[in-house]
């Protein structure tokens, strides 16, 4: 194995440890913390970085095994479009469920900038 | 170095599955349960992942891509039935 | 051409999305890329919105890496702040003024505040001038303000014009 392999497998490594640790992190934030506002910033980012971490990973190993592969990319590109929408509807479904929650509407009215 | 640490890996990532059926079990309310639904399939997509990293396949590729699209398209649905009642506007 | 492509980034990404999932780029798999790529939009065109003129197609490529560094680096302070004591965080709603008008820029806007962590865009008031975003941990809520009107705003005012 050359030098420059190796090193391709330590970083990947190195990622595959780093997303799964991002993505426990999210998990444990999604049942630790007390209000669904707070809960919903753990995972829905955190994960998603963590997923992201472990495709990147997957890519340098079949790299590596000299069968590159480029399905890794596809799935990466549908989560990071996907990730914000589902967050956004998510906050709209909360707010639409307790509206005690909701804050004021927005200060200096039509003028603004 | 990668087979050294995919065990722990997929372990780790287990572990985080778990968490989110502990906050799907616990709700409180329909909100949190869309919540922990959207991560446990973003979980499982890391899953077949590194299934198909310690495997050395391209199968379930296909598989986390489908996982991806139709858990997307169950968040939505759910949050718009929940916010608006209604799944089409 | 605006007949044929109306939304020319459109095709393209659908283009280069089936060679990625056909994993190939054989003749056959070229030419049904680009059918797709001009019936889809063709076919979806009642549905689209406007599309979007863009222009600089560098300050798109340094947004990125901007975001993509900001991910990282929140997401770093997001996971510490979880698993630190949880009385430490003080999260509220903010209303960031909007600078940018074209939709398109605004649904940019929301989706990078969103994907890094700490913020969450929420909502959007009717007129379209506010934009009310959820902070995780937000001591000085014009810094915040400003952060995001000075990192995501400003490239996004350049690229949409």
């Amino acid at each position: 194995m050359s030098t420059l392999a190796y090193a391709a497998d330590a970083a990947a490594a190195l990622l595959l440890l780093a997303g799964a640790l991002f993505a426990l992190v999210g998990s444990w934030g999604l049942v630790k913390l007390g209000t669904f506002l707070k809960r919903l910033h753990g995972p829905t980012k955190s994960t998603t970085l963590g997923v992201g971490c472990v495709l990147v990973a997957s890519m340098t190993h079949f790299a590596l095994r000299g069968t590159p592969s480029a399905h890794e990319l596809l799935i990466t590109l549908c989560l990071f479009l996907t990730a914000p929408v589902s967050a956004h509807l998510m906050v709209k479904a909360a707010l639409h469920l307790d509206p005690k929650i909701r804050p004021g509407p927005p200060p200096g009215g039509p003028a603004g900038d | 170095m990668i087979a050294a640490v995919l065990p722990w890996v997929i372990l780790i990532f287990a572990l985080a599955m778990a968490l989110n059926l502990v906050r799907l079990a616990r709700g409180p309310g329909p909100a949190d349960r869309i919540l922990a639904l959207d991560t446990l399939y973003i979980n499982a997509i890391a899953m077949l992942v590194l299934l198909g990293i310690g495997f050395d396949t391209f199968a379930y590729f296909e598989a986390a891509l489908v996982v991806a699209l139709l858990g997307f398209i169950g968040t939505v649905v759910l949050s718009k039935h929940v916010a608006q009642g209604d799944v089409v506007e | 051409m605006r007949r044929w492509l109306p939304n020319p980034l459109v095709s393209l990404v659908l283009f280069l999305a089936w060679l990625l999932l056909a994993m190939s780029a054989d003749p056959a798999n070229l030419l049904l890329a680009a059918a797709l790529a001009v019936a889809v939009p063709l076919a979806t065109r009642s549905l689209a919105p406007e599309p979007a003129r863009i222009a600089r197609p560098a300050a798109i490529v340094r947004l990125g890496f901007v975001v993509l560094f900001d991910i990282v680096v929140a997401n770093i302070q997001v996971a510490r702040l979880i698993l630190g004591p949880e009385s430490a965080i003080r999260p509220r709603f903010v209303w960031v003024p909007l600078a940018v008008r074209d939709p398109n820029a605004i649904a940019a806007l929301a989706g990078i505040v969103t994907m890094t962590p700490g913020t969450l865009s929420s909502d959007l008031s009717p007129d379209r001038r506010y934009l009310l975003v959820h902070a995780f941990n937000a001591p000085d809520e014009a810094a915040l303000v400003a952060q995001i009107k000075a990192r995501y705003e400003a490239p996004l005012l350049e690229i949409y014009r």
